[in-house]
């Protein structure tokens, strides 16, 4: 009512100024939008997350950086009309009467209306750039992905070497409750360590061996649902050395919540002295693994030995249910 | 009706509710397998903890669940419970009674041992007469072989040990029917099965570490992965460890 007075030109209930009061309405909203745009985009930002340790990770940090500043002058404007609503336009104790009537104001439906348009609009395009320009925003995209822009394909499954245009591959491994994590380039050995180079592009093939899990690397800004027979594709590039958070973001059972563990960004010359150790270490088991695959059937079993067929274990532990057992889950 | 005894009536059935919601939440939510409790019994900075997979619970409600126990160090029963409390810094010498039939893994990688002293465990099989001698083993394939019947694995700590099984036809079909499987009833303890032993380090600083099963053992559920894989008392728990 007093917005529309004021915005006709005509005073509200009482002795104040409409047009007064717009006029310094304006000034204060937009010395304290300056002030606090700068506040969120300058100190506030480099300190949201997920942090900056990847490239995916600083673009998702800038996004929300960007519409933090967008969205501090609408907040303080809606904040400012109320505090001075409540302070200025109160009704007067004993002030029975009606207030002003409201009439359309073609200048503030126009203004409203582009304003409002103009920032949907222009964060549309400003999300669909950010979603493409780091290759997917660390999203998982699937078995095939759409935005690899800057990502060239694996050119072998079984090499890689730094600064090259063949692409490390890390296979992501969920089930009830750990993740494994395989490097196919490093002789398809399986470990529960994430270790990744710096400064090196990664494509994380995500899959599941039971139930539907995601992984979460949570300060690489990386995040793909791990679904059993489904290939899931993420991609990102660790800028920064350190320690990361891998969490399981998909109820999954009940030790869902102890489903997490650490990983490591590392110079390339540890993470390379790294795969060697591992390899050696892991020989005997790597042997046993099933041939590298993006995804796995636990159900199909490849040298099931005799003993294991005549008691009729030709697959793994488990199996789907059959409807005719009395204890469904 | 009276107002006093509606609004009595009213009262006695929110009680009633409230003592309902209680009631489920203490006996079904709230509740957790006991705690056996091995730090009296440690000397020396080390102490021996001795646990058992059965093919069944014949102790409970579910008979066909498959399940582990741990025998109480102050009466030498094995207690149908997963949750065992131990002290820090201090050396458990861990040994498995299993007396479970051989299942393939899901995934090989746990076929392999890790986290243990030595990165071994070392196995003895009874195969109803006598016992093999006990030789340490690394890593166990169980699509070849009958080898791994469940696993004992506490990931917070990095240890990841198979339970080895009876590795014969005759033996995966002469397992107990009779939970525990040794205790009650001196014939079950004839039935064949494996002993694994092996050996590590609690940390110096106390905390809860949850171990578990890593075969799907839950037959009959989705994946194998309901009922006593995700029953705390069964084929996961937790260990306790005292600073």
């Amino acid at each position: 009512m007093a917005a529309d007075a004021a915005s006709q030109g005509t005073p509200p209930a009482g002795s104040r100024s409409g047009r007064r009061d717009g006029l310094w309405l304006l000034v204060i909203w937009i010395v304290l939008s300056v002030i606090g745009c700068l506040l969120v985009g300058l100190v506030w930002g480099p300190h949201l997350p997920p942090g900056d340790q990847s490239n995916t990770a600083a673009s998702q940090q800038f996004d929300i950086t960007v519409l933090g500043v967008i969205a501090t002058p609408v907040i303080i404007g809606v904040l400012l009309y109320f505090g001075w609503a409540l302070a200025f336009w109160r009704q007067k104790p004993g002030d029975e009467t009606d207030a002003a009537p409201i009439h359309g104001n073609t200048r503030v439906q126009v203004t409203w209306i582009t304003v409002t348009s103009a920032i949907v609009l222009g964060l549309a395009v400003f999300g669909t750039y950010e979603l493409i320009a780091p290759a997917g925003a660390g999203a998982g995209q699937g078995p095939q992905p759409v935005f690899n822009h800057g990502v060239p394909p694996a050119a072998s499954d079984t090499s890689w070497s730094p600064n090259s245009n063949n692409i490390l591959q890390v296979q992501v491994i969920g089930q009830q409750w750990a993740w494994t994590y395989r490097y196919p380039q490093f002789g398809g050995f399986e470990t529960t360590q994430l270790v990744l180079p710096v400064g090196q592009p990664v494509q994380f093939n995500v899959t599941s061996l039971d139930v539907i899990h995601s992984f979460w690397a949570y300060q690489l800004g990386v995040k793909a649902d791990a679904n059993p027979l489904v290939n899931n594709i993420a991609y990102t590039t660790p800028e920064h050395t350190g320690q990361f958070v891998v969490r399981c973001a998909e109820l999954c059972g009940i030790w869902h919540g102890a489903m997490y563990d650490y990983g490591d960004v590392v110079s390339v010359t540890d993470f390379l002295n790294w795969t060697h150790s591992t390899a050696i270490k892991l020989a005997a088991v790597t042997k046993l693994l099933p041939p590298y695959a993006l995804t796995y059937d636990p159900t199909v079993l490849a040298n099931v030995g005799k003993v294991n067929q005549a008691l009729g274990l030709t697959s793994a532990g488990g199996g789907y249910y059959n409807p005719a057992d009395p204890e469904q889950p | 009706m009276s107002l006093p005894a509606r609004v009595t009536t009213l009262v006695i059935a929110f009680l009633a509710v409230v003592a309902g919601v209680v009631y489920v939440a203490l006996h079904y939510i709230g509740s957790q397998p006991p705690v056996v409790d091995y730090t009296p019994v440690a000397s020396n900075g080390q102490v021996s903890v001795t646990l058992m997979t059965a093919p069944q619970t014949t102790v409970t409600d579910k008979p066909d669940w498959v399940t582990y126990f741990i025998k109480d160090p102050s009466t030498g029963q094995f207690v149908h419970t997963t949750y065992f409390e131990v002290p820090a810094d201090t050396r458990i010498n861990v040994t498995i009674l299993g007396y479970d039939g051989c299942t393939p893994l899901r995934n090989p990688l746990w076929g392999h041992v890790t986290g243990t002293i030595g990165g071994v465990e070392n196995v003895s099989i009874f195969n109803g007469k006598t016992y093999s001698p006990a030789t340490p083993v690394s890593t166990f394939d169980s699509y070849a072989n009958c080898s791994v019947q469940h696993t004992f694995a506490i990931p917070g700590l990095g240890i990841n040990v198979p339970v080895a099984s009876p590795n014969t036809v005759a033996e995966n079909n002469a397992l107990c029917t009779t939970s525990p499987c040794v205790a009650n009833n001196a014939s079950e303890a004839l039935a064949p099965h494996s002993v694994v032993t092996f050996s590590f380090v609690t940390p110096k600083t106390g905390g809860t570490f949850r171990w578990q099963c890593f075969i799907p053992c839950g037959g009959g559920y989705l994946d194998g992965n309901g009922g006593p894989m995700g029953t705390p008392g069964y084929m996961m728990g937790q260990m306790e460890v005292q600073a």
